[in-house]
């Protein structure tokens, strides 16, 4: 909020902003999930639109006032278009000093520090690191800070609940939102609904946190601190009619795979091993029996994918989903399903690696292993989603092209679309074009590989069909019987046929759209999956300043838009922003013949739009 | 009333495929796959319910030679394929072909988890001690000592014995059986056929070019009497030429022992009963050895518990209620949602665009 402009007519004392990013960080055991959860819903329904970042570490509670035990969640809201969780941090709540010493970093000259000062003590600080306590030895002099002691707060206001010392400090989370409730002028009902709600069993902790949240507030409202807080508002976003929700892309792919089953008029058979950070889709997908949805949650990623075949092979959508080291194990899965010609979606939510690598942390670095990792000539389909709605509509067309073309498709998502949230529209779904699966049931001149001449699938027919009685398997198959052959020429073939086929999904693949600024010029900015709010923003602002740089996001990663080269090749320089050592632009210099450049980052954290924009400038400067 | 027309029944040559069988000659799995056939026809099984998957190794070409679905899967993990096409069509007769590396190596994981699910199939586990199509290695089963050009000096390792471990992962249908033996083998198919739930059947299968023999010291015609006992639920369990031995337990141990009727005043009455529903019993059976003891063949326990894919789908089903599936507009609005009215000026006069 620092760098945005107050809005005119506000009325003091209250100044008006466009856009405020607020972090909340504390203990992995304090609950600052939940309390930055609670506040993008309270924002939600101010009418802001939002983004949200979650990062917590991969420990389900770290020892607690360690760096490493952090975890803070940011928003960014305004008045405008939302695309990124913000590059820099305006309000950092720290609820003791590790988080203090994590997330100071982030915040911008001036910004506003609300820090605990009752979790400063002298053993907190010292797990921190602090040699000397940073909120008296002058070391915080950039910033604004406001030392509240939360913690006694929070018992005296808790001091009649009935509840014990330790969990009534556990309410202190709440305490700390109530404030930030009010320094941003947001109704705190939600909340209070939800709280009512979560502890209805449990009526005297119901009582304490409402107690304590009350109190948070109400210390913004009398404790005339107003002068060094600043109190704001962030007034509503032009935003579209309609119903919201505020999803996440875990929520938007479990969606998106449920309705892509119902347009195919499938029953869906969701079989996965839980992996951070793609446990969520199995979470969201057992809650959805109503909607004949199966989920299976199998003894381990091999057997996942395993089952997933088998399911499609019986005639229903097969699904499974993992990180990057459960596909790998996959892999061997997927060659079957691209050998047989059986349909199968893949969901990948990519994390930082190599190996076990860094779970909670995101990663865009798994894209050479959907594309080209499985033993063979074993081509795919390769979608990636671009926001956590965007996951819907991937996730529906990962459905229609995987049944369609007889293939398996990888849904490419990763750790920050899966935990991040935004606000959506929800669509109308009767107005989806739906696309009936049609199984083969005539026995006349059938065998399994009897190729559709279009788009070279290969019917569908299931067990349970009399007269179509067939043997599939891994062995290489004849091509015009379907029977096992170690022909050569056959070989050669089917190799050629199976890459034929993937390479024609690019018939119906739409043309590949400029997202921002001209079909050609001296610069396209060409991205995929999260990075898209980063890109897009610093195009903007780019274009802004009169720089003419173009954004090109790519949905579709295998095959490539037909129209891909051409239009690359209308700009004077390529830049390829991604999360790894770069990977598309291998898949584009190779595929093109263009001298791309990439830009790389692989810090578990999104891209910062500052960083996309010198990039930018700095190669149209040199 | 309509009239159904009595469905001709198949003979076991009409489970044949067309295509030729390619096993060695006088490989044990020959003689299964007669016994298949010859099972699947006593069963009056629909080809086209019928699915039979196999994972990889010489026992899991079985589904290439039947007439029925078939599905040839990737190493070890025939169960797990097995798995998701019942719970895509629980109405559909899936039988497993595997052999003892597919599937206590590296399948065995997924071996525990389709046993201890209960997952309605009928596993056939081809034993022979040995890996065939990779010419020859030791595999989990072969016995200690076992020379193969991967253990020249002879396997170290302890052998896992399959209906031992069939039994120790819960599962409700445990069998064992001789491939050459043509009037008992389809028999025991019949019982795990008509079993609900997972069924094993270890089939001890010779193979001719790498094991020869391994079974031999009590498959033999003039040793089979003494070294096998055919159980039998509800029989006393008496073995031998004549029928002259039996097992019971042990006075004051939980140990089996060979007993000869008419010795020591042993009657048939002292011997052991068998009760294929006794988990404990089955234990003491499925472990027994020559030469001291029988090789325990027949159904050696069964205690029926409902299947896994008949429970999911009882879920689903209850949460489905009896009318249609909800409609998609209904799912996405499941959730926490707000209502936008018409659409807001934007405050803000120098409004990007």
């Amino acid at each position: 909020m620092e760098g945005s402009a107050a809005l005119e007519g506000a009325t003091p004392p209250r100044k008006q902003l466009e856009s405020a990013v607020v972090r909340f960080a504390g203990d992995s055991g304090d609950g600052m999930q939940l309390t930055g959860s609670r506040f993008t819903l309270a924002t939600a329904l101010a009418g802001n639109n939002l983004a949200t970042f979650p990062d917590f570490p991969a420990e389900i509670r770290a020892p607690a006032g360690t760096t490493y035990g952090v975890s803070a969640f940011q928003i960014n809201f305004g008045v405008h278009k939302i695309k990124t969780a913000g590059d820099t941090v305006d309000v950092l709540i720290a609820m003791n000093p590790a988080a203090l010493k994590v997330n100071l970093g982030d915040v911008h000259a001036n910004g506003l520090l609300l820090v605990d000062s009752g979790a400063f003590g002298e053993k907190n600080l010292r797990k921190a690191g602090y040699d000397r306590d940073p909120l008296e030895d002058g070391s915080l002099k950039g910033f604004r800070v406001i030392k509240i002691d939360m913690s006694q707060l929070t018992l005296d206001a808790l001091k009649d609940s009935g509840l014990s010392k330790k969990d009534s400090l556990r309410c202190k989370n709440m305490w700390a939102l109530g404030l930030i409730y009010w320094i941003f002028d947001r109704d705190r009902q939600s909340t209070v609904d939800w709280l009512n709600s979560k502890f209805a069993k449990t009526p005297e902790i119901a009582a304490g946190t409402l107690a304590a949240l009350n109190a948070g507030h109400a210390f913004g409202e009398t404790a005339e601190i107003s002068s060094d807080i600043g109190a704001f508002t962030v007034p509503p976003a032009a935003i579209g009619a309609g119903v919201y929700h505020n999803v996440t892309g875990t929520e938007a792919i479990a969606w998106g795979l449920a309705a892509g089953a119902m347009l195919a008029e499938l029953k869906m058979v969701f079989c996965s091993y839980p992996i951070t950070p793609a446990s969520g889709i199995l979470h969201v997908l057992a809650r959805l029996k109503e909607y004949g949805v199966v989920t299976f949650q199998a003894e381990d990623e091999i057997a996942a994918v395993c089952a997933a075949i088998g399911a499609s092979y019986a005639g229903s959508l097969g699904v499974t989903s993992s990180s990057g080291p459960g596909i790998a194990l996959k892999a061997e899965g997927i060659g079957l399903a691209a050998a047989t010609e059986l349909p199968l979606v893949v969901i990948n939510s990519q994390r930082a690696g190599p190996s076990t690598g860094m779970p909670t942390k995101t990663e865009q670095s798994d894209l050479y292993q959907a594309v080209f990792g499985r033993n063979a000539d074993c081509p795919l389909v390769v979608l990636a989603a671009s926001s956590p709605a965007d996951c819907f509509e991937t996730a529906i067309e990962a459905v229609r092209l995987a049944t369609k073309y007889m293939t398996p498709v990888m849904l490419l998502s990763d750790g920050y679309i899966a935990n991040a949230s935004e606000p959506w529209a929800l669509p109308d779904t009767d107005a989806f074009a739906r696309f009936p699966v049609q199984f083969r049931k005539d026995p006349e001149g059938y065998h399994p590989f009897l190729r559709d001449p279009e788009t070279l699938a290969r019917p569908w027919a299931v067990p349970g069909t009399p007269g179509l009685e067939h043997r599939l398997g891994g062995l290489e198959r004849d091509y015009d019987t379907g029977n096992v052959s170690y022909d050569p020429a056959n070989h050669q073939r089917m190799t050629d046929a199976r890459a034929d086929k993937i390479a024609g999904v690019a018939r119906e693949i739409p043309a590949q759209p400029v997202e921002l600024g001209n079909d050609h010029g001296p610069i396209a900015v060409v991205g995929w999956g999260s990075t898209y709010g980063p890109i897009n923003l610093a195009v903007e602002h780019l274009r802004d300043q009169g720089i003419d740089a173009a954004h090109i996001h790519l949905r579709h990663i295998w095959p490539l838009p037909a129209n891909l080269g051409d239009l690359l090749r209308r700009y004077e320089r390529v830049l390829v922003p991604e999360l790894n050592k770069g990977q598309l632009i291998t898949l584009l210099r190779s595929e093109y013949l263009i001298p791309a450049k990439g830009l790389n980052k692989v810090t578990g954290k999104p891209f910062a739009i500052a960083e996309v924009e010198d990039a930018v400038r700095a190669w149209l400067e040199a | 009333m309509n009239v159904v027309a009595p469905v001709e029944k198949l003979q076991p040559k009409d489970y044949a495929s067309d295509q030729e069988v390619r096993w060695c000659p006088g490989c044990g799995d020959y003689a299964i796959l007669k016994a298949v056939q010859r099972t699947l026809s006593d069963v009056g099984a629909r080809p086209e319910q019928t699915v039979f998957v196999s994972g990889i190794g010489c026992a899991a070409r079985f589904p290439y030679y039947l007439s029925t679905y078939g599905f040839h899967t990737i190493h070890g993990r025939a169960p797990a394929i097995a798995t998701g096409i019942k719970l895509a069509n629980p109405e559909l007769d899936v039988w497993i072909a595997t052999g003892d590396g597919d599937s206590l190596s590296i399948g065995g994981n997924h071996l525990l988890h389709i046993l201890r699910r209960n997952v309605d199939v009928q596993i056939l586990l081809f034993n022979n001690e040995i890996y065939g199509l990779t010419k020859g290695q030791y595999s989990p089963t072969s016995r200690a000592g076992t020379r193969t050009p991967s253990t020249p000096e002879g396997s170290i390792e302890a052998p896992v014995s399959a209906a031992v471990f069939a039994l120790g992962t819960s599962a409700r249908f445990v069998a064992r059986a001789v491939d050459t033996q043509q009037k008992h083998l389809p028999g025991v198919l019949a019982r795990a056929h008509a079993h609900k739930g997972a069924s094993l059947v270890e089939i001890l299968q010779n193979c001719i070019v790498y094991n020869d023999g391994v079974f031999a010291e009590f498959t033999e015609r003039d040793v089979a009497a003494d070294r096998q006992i055919h159980v039998e639920h509800g029989k006393p369990m008496r073995f031998g030429t004549d029928g002259e031995k039996g097992l019971r337990i042990r006075a004051g141990t939980l140990e089996l022992e060979v007993v000869r009727i008419g010795e020591d005043g042993v009657t048939e009455a002292d011997l052991l009963v068998h009760d294929e529903t006794n988990r404990t019993l089955a234990g003491l059976l499925a472990r027994m050895t020559p030469p001291v003891m029988p090789v325990a063949l027949g159904v050696i326990y069964c205690d029926p518990a409902p299947s896994y894919e008949r429970q999911i789908n009882d879920q689903v089903a209850s949460a489905m209620g009896a009318g249609k599936p909800h409609d998609l507009n209904t799912l996405l609005r499941s959730g926490y949602t707000w209502t936008v009215g018409a659409p807001r000026r934007d405050s803000d006069t120098s409004t990007k665009a």
